[in-house]
């Protein structure tokens, strides 16, 4: 049994320590928003902010993610409204599968709270994700147009 | 905004809505993109393709699946631009399977490949609409008692035109739906579009990015269990002995399932199916034969399909040969690609819920007819018995249509769990067992005449059929065109032109990978008529420019002259600037490509992609472009990286550390020029992509002088994974 702080709330899990949070999110609270891509924290499509940052919750642990502040797609964008990334994502029409775009999302989140005015160089530097779609053009001009949000 | 919603039986909504709101329901509802299950569409059916409710909400059925393409968006924009209803009441849902079936097919067929979602399909959801339109409209004139001819249907409004009156669609529905449907109906010429050929909103993207549970892996039913799948690494083998006992006391361990090839655990959680699966100890049995396969083997066995003797000519114009005997003096190369996997970003899965006398499942399916079949054939239980719920597919790419193992495994360890169960293949198993893009070799050879252009050329092919395993009846004769995709079919003026394949199937699994043999197909050609080009001093998009001055190679021009128009090839490119160009006919459509590359150290910096596409129609313009931006990465990917070896029988990558993807940081600036010629439908999913790996190599020789003859990049050292 673990405590995580996810989206705000507090919530016990039957989960061994060393479970990754990714399968604790999805299988124990049904947050299925944050996607399985690899497992070896290459794809980035399990990105889920702790305390803030963007990690790849495939390679961090139930236990090293207890006592801190988990945040999931779920949760980005509380009160019922859209965050600035995600109504960007909808304006620069991003997503074709979107089965990577919940973990670029919060990936670019994470960025633009960092740097508010990311160049590109800092956009190619923080937004390592894999689409196999290939939206990543869109992606680029859509994490601009959340900066000028 | 609009919102998409699956088809769903009562109990299924009632787990579904259960799933939505989580295991701690955090439920947020944002305003007019709403996905809520219980408002799948109840109204009247006005014809198969179009539900309307008393509220004015249009329900749209699609029956092909939306893998990231757009076709349901398409789809969409084509039957209600017929229907002349209001696009912003308008709703999508995938139609049922099992009504599908049990109604005669009336949503025809439910695959979705060969970039045939819309092209195919354009007629009868064309006419689905227009029929609707025709009985709504026919409905109110009998409620006004006038003739239809005096009413006119527009903005989900009919209207009596010579008094003024107008009634709803919402109010005209139930009636309409008693009437029989009109026997042919008259569609709008494209010229006259309102709703078709702009660009909309996709109708799944809100959804999307607030991470609701759209896809097959999100499904959560009461009493899941999940399974944790391991195949006989060596292709063809199956298991053997499985020493169960080593993983019985394993927390939350549930069964072990024998499935052939496969052994699967069923636990309480994925990651403890996962983690016990891989401490399961199982026995292999493979053959000898296979396990000593590796990709030198596979390389010399088709590198002896390139100078066979009495392989069967598929076009044989002129006598090239005697005019290669004659000739001073002959070019000839050799190329060859690599297998390559579709590594979709949602791994294989399927969730099965098995009962005595049905079976639902929840797949990423670009076929459901074919994963109905699989449930059925794996179960047991009739076709009328099963029905499969469509999801979003987190990305397809030719992996999940004509082959369904995850189906058939996933019903199989149901069945033997005796409750439902969430079947995920890991990455792992993705990249290992695919259905591979087939390996491929190539030897041309040409004569060129005084002009420079070629007299004579011979063209062999040697690698795996994907048809001799899947379609064996449409090799006629010993010629398997669908292998020789893009080059029988004399794009070029050749007067003495010889093309031939020899078959040489390895014991690898092929499969449709997106752009299927037009991909290695496009590389050869393109790359040997540069090679050609060079030879005889001339400018490669003028040498190609010659050889299509003839009525079959028009489309094709139009297509190479505006991508070199957009891309200013008839300028000087800037200091250190090396470009590419390529043309190719594939998927019912033409496209031109032209790739700008730098030199950095001896690497490939990617600047600028331009594709032009004539698709004919056009049915959603920025759905085609993102199409044509995602064939580019798709091209880029496997030209600079994509390579799946094999040794000792086995694949030798397993996931995304040795089989990289293109990442944001190397995108170059794609654009897309779309010159929609009319009067044809041609594809857009896959046509984009053939003419990037040859344009992207004939750049880097114009950057090098190096002539790349095997794929990918990193086997040269021209790119760093």
């Amino acid at each position: 049994m673990a405590q995580l702080n996810v989206n705000g709330r507090v919530v016990d899990v039957d989960v061994e320590p060393d479970t990754p949070l990714l399968w604790a999110l999805r299988d124990n609270l049904g947050l299925t928003g944050t996607k399985y891509g690899c497992g070896i924290a290459q794809c980035g499509a399990c990105t889920v902010h702790i305390d803030g940052a963007a990690m790849r919750s495939c390679a961090v642990t139930v236990k090293d993610a207890a006592g801190k502040k988990v945040t999931t797609i779920e949760g980005l964008a509380p009160d019922g409204r859209l965050h600035k990334v995600q109504q960007a994502w909808i304006e620069a029409q991003v997503p074709q599968c979107g089965y990577c775009q919940t973990g670029m999302i919060m990936a670019v989140a994470a960025l633009l709270e960092s740097k508010p005015k990311p160049s590109d160089a800092d956009i190619d530097a923080a937004i390592t994700n894999i689409c196999r779609c290939g939206t990543y053009a869109r992606v680029r001009k859509a994490i601009h147009r959340a900066a000028q949000a | 905004m609009n919102a998409i919603m699956p088809k769903l039986s009562r109990r299924v909504f009632v787990v579904t809505a259960a799933a939505a709101g989580g295991g701690f329901a955090l439920g947020f509802h944002v305003p007019g993109a709403l996905r809520t299950a219980h408002a799948s569409a109840k109204g009247p059916e006005v014809t198969a393709w179009v539900v309307i409710e008393p509220d004015d909400t249009v329900t749209i059925r699609v029956a092909r699946s939306e893998m990231g393409q757009g076709t349901l968006t398409g789809l969409c924009q084509l039957v209600a631009e017929e229907l002349e209803c209001d696009w912003s009441k308008v709703k999508a849902e995938f139609a049922s399977t099992n009504e599908n079936i049990k109604r005669k097919r009336v949503w025809g067929t439910m695959a979705t490949g060969g970039s045939r979602g819309i092209r195919d399909s354009q007629t009868y959801v064309r006419q689905a609409g227009a029929a609707a339109r025709e009985m709504l409209v026919a409905a109110a004139a009998a409620r006004w008692k006038v003739a239809a001819s005096e009413c006119e249907a527009q903005k989900s409004l009919v209207m009596h035109k010579p008094s003024g009156p107008t009634l709803r669609y919402g109010e005209l529905a139930g009636d309409a739906a008693k009437l029989e449907p009109p026997k042919s109906v008259k569609l709008k010429d494209p010229k006259d579009w309102k709703v078709a050929g702009k660009a909309v909103p996709r109708l799944d993207i809100p959804d999307k990015v607030m991470g609701r549970p759209v896809f097959a892996i999100d499904t959560r039913l009461p009493n899941m269990a999940y399974a944790a799948v391991k195949h006989c690494p060596v292709f063809g083998g199956k298991a053997g002995s499985v020493d169960e006992a080593a993983i019985k006391d394993m927390k939350g361990v549930l069964k072990v399932v024998h499935l052939g090839n496969a052994v699967a655990v069923v636990a309480d959680s994925y990651w403890r199916a996962k983690q016990a699966v891989e401490k399961l100890p199982v026995t292999w049995a493979e053959t000898e034969k296979n396990a000593k396969v590796s990709s030198a083997s596979i390389r010399e066995f088709l590198k002896s399909g390139l100078g066979a003797e009495n392989i069967p000519l598929a076009r044989n114009d002129g006598d090239a040969k005697a005019e290669l005997a004659k000739a001073a003096k002959i070019i000839e190369a050799e190329y060859e690609a690599p297998f390559q996997n579709h590594a979709p970003m949602e791994p294989q899965n399927c969730t099965a819920s098995v009962t005595a006398d049905r079976v639902d499942i929840w797949v990423p399916t670009q076929n459901s007819e074919a994963s109905a079949a699989a449930a059925a054939s794996a179960s047991g239980i009739p076709l009328d018995k099963i029905e499969v719920h469509k999801t979003m597919l987190g990305g397809g790419f030719g992996r999940r249509g004509a082959f369904q193992e995850p189906v058939r495994e996933a019903v199989l360890i149901a069945k033997a769990a005796g409750r439902p169960v969430q079947l995920i293949w890991s990455r792992e198993e993705d990249m290992q067992h695919g259905r591979y893009r087939p390996v491929s070799m190539s030897r041309q050879r040409a004569a060129l005449a005084a002009d420079g252009l070629p007299v004579a050329w011979t063209f062999r092919l040697s690698g795996h059929s994907i048809m001799a395993s899947v379609r064996p009846d449409s090799i006629k004769n010993g010629v398997d065109l669908h292998f020789l995709a893009g080059l029988y079919d004399g794009t070029y003026a050749v007067p003495n032109f010889e093309l031939s394949y020899a078959m040489r199937n390895t014991h690898v699994p092929v499969g449709f990978w997106r752009a299927v043999n037009s991909n290695q197909n496009a590389f050869y050609r393109e790359c040997f008529v540069d090679e050609l080009a060079h030879a005889a001093g001339q400018d490669p998009y003028q040498y190609r420019r010659k050889m299509l001055q003839h009525e079959k190679g028009r489309r094709d021009l139009a297509v190479l002259d505006a991508a070199a128009k957009k891309a200013e090839w008839e300028k000087p490119p800037a200091a250190g600037v090396h470009r590419g160009i390529a043309v190719y006919a594939s998927y019912g459509s033409y496209a031109a490509g032209v790739v700008e590359i730098a030199m950095d150290g001896g690497e490939v910096k990617l600047r600028r992609v331009v594709i032009a596409l004539d698709s004919g129609h056009v049915a959603s313009p920025d759905g085609v472009v993102a199409q044509i931006e995602g064939s580019v990465v798709w091209a880029l990917s496997a030209t600079l990286f994509g390579e799946i070896t094999i040794r000792d029988g086995r694949v030798e990558q397993s996931n995304f550390h040795d089989y990289p993807m293109l990442r944001l940081d190397r995108m170059p600036v794609v654009e897309a020029v779309l010159v929609p010629s009319g009067g044809f439908w041609g594809g857009a999913g896959e046509p984009a992509v053939p003419p990037v790996a040859p344009a992207l190599v004939n750049a880097v020789f114009a950057a090098t002088g190096r002539r790349i003859r095997s794929l990918p990049l990193t086997r040269h050292g021209l790119v760093k994974a």
